[in-house]
């Protein structure tokens, strides 16, 4: 039930982001959804992608830093207020998120979060009882 | 011991031998490299009239830009018939500074490195694998002839090709690896990197000898523990000799100096005053069997110390600290004097760092500004950037605790910081002085 996040060290100079993507791309490697996060000097790139011990093989391979994260992609209605609403269900529940980002795609009407808490397994015990569908891996690779 | 008589002499006969062969130096200096005479002359000094070590202390520094003036061969102090073989610096900033060996300091240079290798618990039976660049760098030729003369197994496959030293490692069964400290890294996190089933532990290997570029401690104890093996400190300049000038025993403790063929004298780097014993201060070479290339009283720019210890070895030569830093790479840094080494070894302090950086001084308006650029590996990364900007943050407040200036730190992918089988280039000096 978790997901597998792929996370790259980019020096924050032209052409960085573009090599590794590269690297992705030449090994027929699809990216799901992707977001960066940066201070002035470097950034992290943390992306979902279909087949991560690939991905974190081959970007090895080429010199770049990654690593591998468990984080938890969570549907939501696409409605106003949902967002919040799972943001005050964490809280009630001391769920500490360390990031979050968007997926880009949609599940039929829903809309899909990725969440990084602090403890995962504490997330997903709680979410479930809340009556939150937690995404697996499989369903967002379409496989 | 491989000259048990010259390395454990007492220290009163050692100095006899050495009086007696400077007088040889000087006279054979002075007689036939214009250089010598000149500068001899000049300061008043009649090489006849040298009577003990103490007199040495008129007879004037022989510097690096003194050798680059004598390009290529103006130092020689025999015929080029004598000189079967030269070595040479790569002269990048500046001229190439040439050295040239006879038959028999060809004879004296493997003598000492052969001590060396014994030092470092190396004997006949012993494969030595040479990864220090082979050619006009004396790194590669130096440890060669050192290992032949011992009676070891040498393995000269020179810097580079990490795979194959690796391999070579495995099936030669090489028991004992030279190269530099910094390519004996690079090694070990290639195959951590790239060979998850290589295990330095079931190899032979037992012991490295690396020199070439000044090392730290905590340098010494991330190679022992990647590699599994002992690793020992060698030091040495072409203009004195090459490698082999001096070298850690079992104590690993000091580096024993052989001086019986190198005499020492650590100086004041601003005064050029000499120095008691013990004191640090910039040490000078001259040179006491060396015929093809004398040199007298040589400027290193080497900080260092020397003193004598009753070393459980047993060698009585005299001991000098590991180099810390050279006077010459030495940083002014808004008014406060740094070395390399000592980021170096703060880089090494920090759980996870690896001594991967390049310090690049500018200046901004009128203020230096210092920017340390440190490798991110997997150890320290972390998809959170609060984790590394926290570890850029205390890299800058370690520096400035311990050396009092502030600088800036950039974490940067692996492998931007040029890397080079020989030495590795620490300090980009972009400041222009106005």
């Amino acid at each position: 039930m978790n997901l597998t996040q792929l996370s790259i060290f980019l020096e924050n100079k032209p052409g960085r982001l573009q090599n590794a993507l590269k690297v992705l791309a030449d090994n027929n490697i699809n990216i799901l959804t992707l977001t960066i996060a940066e201070v002035s000097d470097f950034g992290v790139a943390r992306l979902i992608v279909n087949d991560p011990e690939k991905a974190v093989k081959e970007l090895r391979s080429s010199n770049f830093i990654c690593s591998k994260t468990d984080v938890l992609a969570i549907e939501l209605e696409d409605v106003p207020g949902s967002l919040l609403k799972a943001l005050e269900t964490f809280s009630k529940n001391s769920l500490n998120i360390e990031y979050m980002y968007a997926f880009t795609e949609k599940r039929g009407d829903r809309a899909v979060m990725i969440f990084k808490f602090e403890d995962i397994e504490q997330a997903k015990k709680a979410l479930l009882k809340e009556g939150y569908n937690v995404v697996k891996r499989i369903d967002l690779a379409g496989e | 011991m491989f000259n048990k008589e010259y390395e454990s002499m007492h220290p009163s006969k050692i100095k006899a031998i050495q009086t007696e062969r400077l007088k040889w130096t000087l006279k054979h200096a002075y007689n036939n490299v214009p250089h010598y005479k000149k500068a001899f002359d000049k300061a008043g000094f009649n090489p006849d009239r040298f009577s003990s070590l103490d007199d040495l202390k008129y007879v004037p520094f022989l510097m690096k830009q003194d050798m680059r003036d004598n390009y290529p061969f103006g130092l020689f102090a025999v015929p080029m018939e004598k000189v079967v073989r030269v070595h040479s610096s790569s002269g990048t900033t500046g001229n190439a500074t040439v050295v040239g060996y006879t038959k028999s300091d060809i004879e004296v240079w493997a003598e000492v490195v052969a001590r060396v290798l014994v030092a470092a618990g190396g004997t006949e039976k012993d494969i030595i694998q040479v990864a220090y660049g082979y050619g006009l760098f004396t790194g590669g030729l130096g440890l060669h002839y050192g290992a032949e003369k011992l009676g070891a197994t040498v393995v000269p496959i020179s810097g580079g090709n990490t795979e194959r030293q690796l391999m070579l490692i495995k099936d030669f069964g090489t028991t004992i690896l030279a190269c530099t400290p910094s390519y004996a890294v690079n090694m070990a996190d290639y195959a951590e990197k790239n060979k998850p089933d290589y295990d330095f532990k079931s190899t032979r290997l037992k012991a490295g000898i690396f020199g070439a570029e000044p090392s730290t401690e905590n340098m010494r104890k991330m190679i022992e523990t990647k590699i599994g093996i002992d690793a020992y400190d060698i030091y040495g300049l072409s203009e004195v000799i090459g490698p082999g000038v001096s070298c850690e025993c079992s104590e690993k403790n000091g580096l024993h100096i052989f001086e019986d063929h190198f005499y020492v004298e650590v100086i004041d780097p601003e005064t050029g005053e000499v120095l008691p014993e013990g004191e640090q201060g910039e040490i000078v070479y001259t040179s006491l069997t060396k015929e093809a290339c004398p040199v007298i009283r040589y400027r290193s720019r080497d900080i260092t110390r020397i003193y004598r210890d009753s070393c459980k070895c047993g060698r009585t030569l005299v001991k000098m600290e590991k180099v810390t830093g050279r006077s010459d790479d030495m940083l002014i840094i808004r008014g406060v004097n740094v070395f390399p080494m000592q980021i170096e070894s703060i880089l090494m302090g920090i759980e996870g760092t690896e001594p991967h950086y390049q310090i690049i001084v500018d200046r901004k308006g009128a203020l230096d500004d210092v920017e340390i650029m440190v490798e991110v590996n997997e150890k320290v990364f972390s998809d959170k950037l609060g984790v590394l900007t926290a570890l850029e943050d205390r890299i800058k407040d370690r520096i400035r605790s311990a050396l009092g200036i502030s600088v800036r730190v950039k974490l940067v992918e692996p492998s931007t910081i040029q890397r080079s089988d020989g030495k590795a280039k620490r300090v980009i000096d972009k400041r222009t002085l106005t």
